[in-house]
Formats: C-alpha cells, sequence, structure tokens
C-alpha cells in the first residue's frame, strides 16, 4: 500500500464534510444553542429516536445481506447463522454485548473452518 | 482507581482534571466496545475503497459511530451525496437531545457557551453514558476539563483502532478479513438491542432489519431511509397505541 493510496483523493474528503461532517455536526452545535427548553420525553423525539433506530437497524441489515468485501466471501446462511448464534448467547447472557460478540465471530470462523 | 475525593488537592488543576478523565477510559467496558466497533470501521473503510486518511478524519471531524457506518454503506453502494447526507442527518437528530441533557452536568453560571464547544464536538452515545456515571465525582468547576481528557482519551482509541483494522482488513487472509467485518453488525445490533429500553426502540430495531431486504428489492438507491421511516414510524404508532389504550 503506497502513501498517496492511505492518503486519498481530495474530492473524496470533501464528500465527507459535505455528507458526513456536517449533517452530523448540525444537531450538537443545535443542541449547545438552544440548550435548555426541549423535553427529553416529548413525543417528536420519540419518534425521531424510532426512525433514527430503524435507520441503524436497516445498516446492520445491509452489510450482512449484501456483504462488503471479505465478508462476501462467507456464505449466506452462514453470515445470517453467526447473526442468530451471537443475539441467542447475548439473550442468554443477560444481554452481554461481548459475550454476544465472540459467540457470533465463533459461529462464523468454525462454520468456515468447517465448510473448508 | 478511583478517582480522588471531592475536596482533594488533585483537582486544583485543570490539566490534573483532564489527566483523570483521560485515565478513566481504562475504568470502562465501553472503551473496548469502541475499540471493537472502530477496528470494523476501519477495516469497512478498507474495503470500501476509502483511505485510511479518510477513514481518520471521519472519527475526528463525526465522530459517532452509527453515521460513520451509514456514510461508508451508502456511499459504497453508490448513493447520491445527497441521500448520504439524509441518512447521515436524521441518524444524527439523537445527538440534539444528547447535548442538550448532558451540558447542564458541566456548566457552572459563570461558564461561556464557546467553553463548551468541544465537549458538545465529543459527546455521543458513549461519553453521554460515562459523563451520567463519573461527572458526579468530580468538582463542577473541572468537569469540563475532566471531560475533554476523557473524549480525547476515547478518541485517541478510536484512531488507534480505525489504523489496526486497516491495515489487518487489507493483510489478513479472507477469513480474518471477514471476521474483522462482522464485528461491525454484531457490536452495532447488540449495543443498540442493550439500549432499547422502550417497546418503541424494540419494534425499531427488529422492523428495521427485517423490512430493508424488501425495501432493497426496490432499488431506489433510498432503501435505508425508506425502511428506516417506515419501520421507526410503525414503532411510533405502537408506542402511541399502547399509552392511548393505557
Amino acid at each position: 500500500m503506497s502513501f498517496a493510496q492511505l492518503i486519498g483523493d481530495w474530492h473524496a474528503l470533501a464528500v465527507l464534510f459535505v455528507a458526513g461532517v456536517v449533517p452530523n455536526q448540525i444537531w450538537r452545535m443545535l443542541g449547545l444553542w438552544f440548550g435548555g427548553g426541549i423535553d427529553e420525553g416529548s413525543e417528536l423525539l420519540v419518534w425521531v429516536r424510532a426512525v433514527a433506530t430503524a435507520i441503524l437497524a436497516g445498516v446492520i441489515a445491509q452489510i450482512v445481506v449484501e456483504p462488503p468485501g471479505a465478508l462476501a466471501s462467507v456464505p449466506d446462511t452462514l453470515r445470517y447463522g453467526a447473526v442468530g448464534a451471537g443475539f441467542v448467547v447475548f439473550l442468554l447472557t443477560r444481554r452481554s454485548i461481548f459475550a454476544g460478540v465472540v459467540a457470533g465471530e465463533v459461529f462464523m470462523l468454525a462454520g468456515k473452518w468447517w465448510l473448508g | 482507581m478511583p478517582l480522588p475525593p471531592l475536596d482533594s488537592p488533585q483537582w486544583q488543576s485543570s490539566w490534573r482534571a483532564f489527566a483523570w478523565g483521560l485515565r478513566s477510559i481504562t475504568q470502562t467496558i465501553l472503551t473496548v466496545v469502541l475499540f471493537v466497533t472502530y477496528l470494523g470501521i476501519g477495516a469497512l473503510a478498507h474495503d470500501t475503497h476509502f483511505s485510511l486518511l479518510w477513514a481518520l478524519c471521519s472519527t475526528l471531524f463525526v465522530w459517532a459511530g452509527p453515521a460513520q457506518i451509514i456514510l461508508i454503506t451508502t456511499l459504497g453502494s453508490g448513493a447520491t451525496i445527497i441521500q448520504s447526507a439524509i441518512a447521515v442527518t436524521v441518524s444524527a437528530i439523537r445527538l440534539f437531545p444528547m447535548v442538550v441533557s448532558v451540558l447542564p452536568l458541566m456548566r457552572t453560571p459563570t461558564t461561556k457557551r464557546r467553553e463548551m464547544i468541544f465537549a458538545a464536538h465529543l459527546t455521543a452515545v458513549t461519553l453521554w453514558v460515562e459523563c451520567h456515571r463519573f461527572l458526579p465525582q468530580v468538582p463542577r468547576e473541572r468537569r469540563i476539563a475532566f471531560v475533554h481528557g476523557l473524549g480525547c482519551g476515547l478518541v485517541s482509541v478510536c484512531l488507534t483502532a480505525n489504523t489496526v483494522g486497516y491495515f489487518l482488513a487489507a493483510n489478513l487472509t479472507q477469513t480474518l478479513g471477514a471476521a474483522i467485518l462482522l464485528l461491525t453488525p454484531l457490536s452495532f445490533l447488540f449495543s443498540t438491542a442493550r439500549n432499547s429500553r422502550e417497546i418503541a426502540d424494540v419494534v425499531a430495531l427488529a422492523l428495521g432489519i427485517l423490512l430493508y431486504p424488501l425495501a432493497a428489492k426496490m432499488n431506489s438507491g433510498l432503501d435505508i431511509l425508506v425502511s428506516g421511516l417506515v419501520a421507526g414510524t410503525i414503532a411510533y404508532g405502537v408506542h402511541w397505541w399502547r399509552k392511548v389504550r393505557a
């Protein structure tokens, strides 16, 4: 990997600022500006939080259903199985994030090894 | 390593308070969760053909895991800048109430707004959780310095994780590269599930996952936005219906 590859091109960095930094940062600065006066339990915020959670859920699903890069080398059923196995362990361990992640990874690696 | 008592001379200097904040990252399991998540983000950036500098800049200037992953996956799957920006901004709205609720914890009657800009930037779910835990043990006039230390510590951990993840994805066998990429959906799924206390959150998470494959079939380029808006609104409807009935 060359140095230039690690830096990338300026166009991509400009896109990062326009599509990532500004749309994200605007909410923090609004919070700083209008601090107070907003009710954390308001109905609008319940809806916003539900939509934000569902968007995040969609991102999780997208990575598993249409995997990027090396993850595409893992067969569909094995990826779904790994997430399922991780989730079962997560629930059994009273919601341990660590146990769930380890279980999902072990399931995927064991499956890969078993399939050859 | 507990924090010194509130009246300790340790708190007399801002730099000391910063150092205590920095050291506090070793006192929470969330640091490990962040490391793992940002390892995954580094690997994801590599496999979606972004540069290492790009990945590091996104961590420094966006500083919100979900927004960074949404940005990488949407741009990587060919969405336009506008589509990505909309998806990112919707995911970031939650930062607004977070900043609003966390800043009063560190404000004194003489604190100026500009003194809190950096603390507002550092606010994300991990810092928000840790502020509620640590700040009662920190004298009020040193809280901003403490939060700066805590935040800088967490950002450094994540920049390191990004770099390690990026090079691991570039140099590992395909199987281990796949294992690192799998970290992202696993850690996000479980940390979101753990934070889902209300019925609306649980329904939004479950429906959001189930509806995505359907929305993807429409091939609109707005898949995640469509499934997110529909699933989130249904989840809100369930919340509203239960409230009306109760």
